[in-house]
């Protein structure tokens, strides 16, 4: 199939799914496992479509199908296949602040709006075009506003929605206002163009530079980079533990590859703008990676300090981007989603049974369930970097990066604060693991867990573990 | 083959972890590694053994095993083979904690034989963190005393030492172009960048070796970790560090390994003099071992320090392979021995104890034979390493000429042979000898499960010490 009618299919199920939820009664969250089904069979199709194949003209221009879009597409189905999974595992929270009354009435919508979510993501890599890729930007980003505040009688989910409509807004009118001035100094939104509009003689830099500054803090937004990470903390702490897991992943990973696809061709070697640009990535990477890893030391809460983490890989992740290496940037987003994932699903089911999120909850887990333990130490040591886990590999290669990038190296100083944010990061993570096998237990009930959940679980930490020994693969989906 | 040698323990581990029989299957895997590993070290020169796979493509990195040529990873194979099915022996393991106890042992064993056998240094340095996670878990779940305080000291110390030690690797592979040790030793590394990868080196190997003043989490964390995990920490995996500077650290750097000779002398002297005056004063006998052991590590600095003042000398890496594996065994020995000591009598200060010889007679002359070996008694193990460090160390002078740094190292460490001397004898008369105290009264001789690897230990203390080519043939006369 075509790669193209894919994103169609997508929407179309997640049209199909509203009409079946309108229709038809009884327990709302078999939709989950009905969407998690289509889109896996969506991701069967995606493998047969040959890449580069001819895109009808009407759309060419706004649609490119290569090695990177099949990754990031690859990466937003496989996270909201895992969204769907998680949130039918935590269904009984979600209908608690929802309904109120255990009933799963009026819950049907978020098993269904994730598919929409999808179909932007999916767009979005493939978009080659800034009005194609705002157009994407927006569907995810007004999903989200709903998914964030979707549990309506939770005070922390109903302040999360707010401050991230409130933010995301603001990050929406920046981005557009970017693209106009942008578009003003180049005449041309198609990326494709940009470079030789960059050639020209009459450009005048310092518009293009403020449009590039603006377009610059609203994907910092999305990313959750520094100046506009303060959302972070709260809106992953309010949101249901599922969407702070897909906001995590999915999210930053569509605001990576587009930060790549915009900031492309501004930082090739011949563009006037690239000093800038560089020198704006490297301090915004500097920064993030430092307010990441210290706000993380002191945090209690785990699905905060997850949101921390979060900021902390933004940071690793735009020192590729500044080094101009998408391949370190991709494979580092691909064993983020293994990991990260992993560490959602456990939190997910932790709170699920213990009704709390903090590194207390895992207290003496190491003796109440072996099996969950040995996976969040997995989990929590590729988190933070430890080799023969996935995690290294990725933290291996912006190092690489920014080691060999050319022709300007990410200076020492931005290399040396990544060095101590890593050793930070043992600190952290390891808390967890500390917790699970030092404390003493609070309570010796064992935990137990869901089969889905049991299953995901293994398939990720094995995940892990595969690719921290042979990573290769992943580096063959990239088509390097 | 190399590679059963790494998976057969961690088949083991994750056997018992499903619920495998612990003990038994440790023991079978421990004694299983033994045989497996004669036939590669009958024949490690070798290039038959070396095996590799590829799992990155750029930079190119491979899971390749194999013996480096200079032979001391032959050794160190030796060496953690032998130390993991002591360690598998030793210690009481507390009930209902069978399955981390020795899970947590072939976990570190796999890592240790892994590190030691890997030929590429991405690998190198991957092993030595797989069996670093179970250190920290065994020490703090079941180490004793302050364990959680001493473990969490451990943790920091050795991830800042693996994230030093990191950058001085990447940097090192960086102007290499390569990740292989064999391309590394050919490299052709500017003098400016030797200068800072060696710095890098000698403060990541440095911290996980224990350098002074870089070695104050060893000697706590030997005391409260359970008797299998400080045998291989301090027998095998410290020795992890001193094989990497001699592997990589001189190969890749050995000019800029000698740009910091200065640096390296006086803190090997903070290792031998400084902290052999601390373990002087030590009042348990844990403590007292594993400050001995930093102290110790010293004389290996000294040997590394010869080698970089002059890569020519003949004696040097034998010196130092040789008294690696020693103090590996002997170390080992002696903290399987506090543990049965505690064990029996239930204390390990050492003026709580007295008399011990008299209830446990073998025991005590093990004990003895440990000691002395670790104090360089001629004819066991550590003798016939420290006097080829030594020698090492005036290898390259000629008489008539004024001493070098080197020289002048030397014969401050040899005041380290005295102190050891004291506290080691010492704590032998007052732990052994005269009258009984109360908490020997009922002291019981070590049991048939004891004996086997004290003197398994013991015996490969004296065949060293009397025939030392036992070991030296594996490292190449250059």
């Amino acid at each position: 199939m075509q790669a193209h009618y894919l994103e169609f299919l997508t929407v179309a199920f997640g049209v199909f799914l509203l009409m079946f939820e309108a229709f038809t009664d009884g327990k709302k969250s078999r939709i989950a496992l009905i969407a998690a089904a289509g889109l896996t069979v969506i991701l069967l199709l995606q493998c047969t479509a040959p890449l580069h194949a001819e895109v009808p003209s009407w759309m060419s221009r706004f649609y490119a199908y290569d090695a990177l879009a099949r990754f990031y597409k690859l990466i937003a189905l496989v996270s909201t296949i895992l969204v769907l999974l998680m949130a039918f595992d935590f269904r009984k929270i979600l209908a608690r602040f929802t309904c109120g009354d255990r009933s799963e009435e009026s819950m049907g919508e978020f098993f269904c709006l994730p598919v929409f979510a999808c179909a932007g993501l999916m767009w979005m890599a493939s978009a080659k075009d800034l009005v194609s890729i705002f157009v994407a930007l927006e569907l995810v980003t007004i999903t989200f506003y709903v998914l964030v505040a979707y549990m309506r009688r939770n005070v922390g989910s109903l302040e999360a929605g707010v401050k991230y409509l409130i933010l995301g807004g603001l990050s929406t009118g920046f981005l557009v206002y970017g693209i106009a001035w942008v578009y003003g100094s180049l005449g041309t939104t198609d990326l494709a163009l940009i470079p030789t509009a960059l050639a020209s003689q009459d450009l005048n830099l310092s518009f293009l530079l403020f449009g590039l500054a603006l377009m610059i803090i609203a994907l910092g937004f999305k990313i959750g980079a520094v100046p506009m990470q303060l959302w972070i903390p709260d809106v992953y702490q309010g949101a249901p533990t599922p969407i702070t897991a897909y906001l995590s992943v999915a999210s930053k990973a569509a605001g990576f590859i587009v930060m790549w696809k915009i900031l492309n061709p501004f930082l090739e070697a011949d563009a006037p703008t690239q000093a800038q640009v560089f020198l704006i990535l490297s301090i915004m990477a500097g920064a993030t990676l430092l307010y990441g890893n210290l706000g993380a030391i002191k945090q209690s809460n785990f699905k905060r300090l997850l949101g921390y983490s979060s900021i902390a890989h933004a940071g690793f992740l735009t020192i590729g981007i500044a080094c101009y290496d998408i391949t370190a940037v991709s494979f580092y987003l691909a064993t983020y989603l293994v990991m990260t994932f992993s560490a959602f699903f456990i939190l997910a089911l932790v709170r699920n049974q213990e009704d709390s999120d903090a590194i207390e909850a895992f207290d003496g887990l190491g003796q109440r369930n072996p099996l969950l333990a040995a996976a969040t130490t997995i989990t929590m040591a590729a988190m933070a970097g430890i080799p023969l886990t996935a995690g290294f590999w990725g933290k291996f290669f912006i190092f690489k990066a920014a080691l060999t990038a050319q022709p300007q190296a990410v200076s020492w100083c931005v290399i040396t604060i990544a060095f101590i944010c890593v050793a930070a990061g043992f600190y952290y993570y390891l808390k967890v693991v500390k917790a699970m096998y030092w404390n003493a237990a609070r309570n010796e009930k064992a935990l137990t867990i869901p089969s889905i959940t049991k299953a995901v679980l293994i398939t990720l930490t094995a995940a892990i573990v595969i690719i921290g020994i042979f990573p290769q693969p992943i580096i063959c989906l990239l088509g390097q | 083959m190399l590679f059963t040698l790494i998976l057969l323990p961690l088949l083991a581990a994750i056997a018992i972890l499903c619920g495998a029989p612990a003990r038994k299957t440790a023991l079978a895997a421990a004694l299983g590694n033994i045989v497996l590993a004669s036939f590669p070290l009958m024949n490690a020169s070798s290039p038959n053994w070396n095996t590799g796979f590829q799992v990155l493509a750029d930079p190119e990195i491979n899971l390749s095993l194999g013996f480096h040529s200079s032979g001391a990873s032959a050794v160190m194979l030796l060496l953690s083979v032998l130390i993991t099915l002591a360690a598998v022996y030793s210690g009481k393991c507390p009930e209902g904690r069978e399955k981390l106890w020795f899970s947590s042992t072939l976990f570190i064993a796999a890592g240790c034989i892994g590190a030691f056998l890997s030929t590429d240094v991405f690998f190198f340095y991957a092993f030595h963190e797989l069996a670093l996670i179970p250190t920290f878990l065994m020490i703090g779940i079941l180490g004793r005393g302050e364990r959680k305080q001493v473990a969490w000291k451990i943790t920091i110390y050795l991830a800042f030492g693996s994230i030093v030690l990191l950058a001085g690797l990447l940097l090192a592979t960086y102007h290499a172009g390569s990740f292989a040790m064999a391309d590394l030793a050919n490299a052709k590394v500017p003098l400016e960048a030797q200068k800072t990868i060696a710095l890098l080196l000698i403060i990541g190997f440095g911290t996980l070796i224990s350098l002074f003043p870089l070695h104050s989490w060893a000697a706590p964390a030997y005391a409260s970790a359970p008797a299998p995990v400080s045998m291989l920490h301090a027998g095998v995996l410290k020795k992890f560090g001193l094989y990497g500077l001699l592997v990589v650290g001189m190969n890749v750097a050995p000019d800029g390994m000698a740009h910091w000779l200065p640096l390296l002398c006086s803190l090997l002297l903070g290792n031998i003099i400084w902290v052999g005056l601390v373990t002087i004063n030590q009042k348990r006998l844990d403590l007292m071992f594993g400050n001995s052991s930093v102290m110790h590590m010293g004389y290996i600095f000294l040997a590394i320090a010869a080698l970089a003042a002059d890569p020519s000398n003949q004696i040097a890496e034998p010196a130092a392979v040789l008294l690696m594996f020693a103090h590996g065994i002997s170390i080992a020995l002696l903290f399987s021995l506090s543990s049965v000591v505690e064990e029996k009598t239930g204390t390990l200060e050492i003026n709580q104890l007295g008399g011990l010889a008299k209830k446990a007679p073998a025991l005590a002359f093990i004990f003895g034979l440990a000691g002395m070996a670790s104090i360089g008694l001629p004819g066991l193990a550590n003798f016939a390493g420290e006097i080829m460090v030594f020698l090492a160390g005036f290898a390259s002078w000629k008489a008539g000429e004024p001493l070098g740094l080197v020289q002048i190292t030397t014969i401050i460490a040899l005041w380290g042979v005295v102190i050891s001397a004291v506290y080691v004898l010492r704590a032998y008369r007052d732990c052994f000898q005269g009258p009984l105290v109360k908490s020997t009264e009922d002291a019981s001789d070590l049991s048939l499960c004891g004996k086997i690897p004290s003197y398994m230990l013991g015996a490969v203390l004296l065949i060293v010490g009397i025939y030392p080519q036992i070991i030296l043939q594996f490292l190449p006369q250059q």
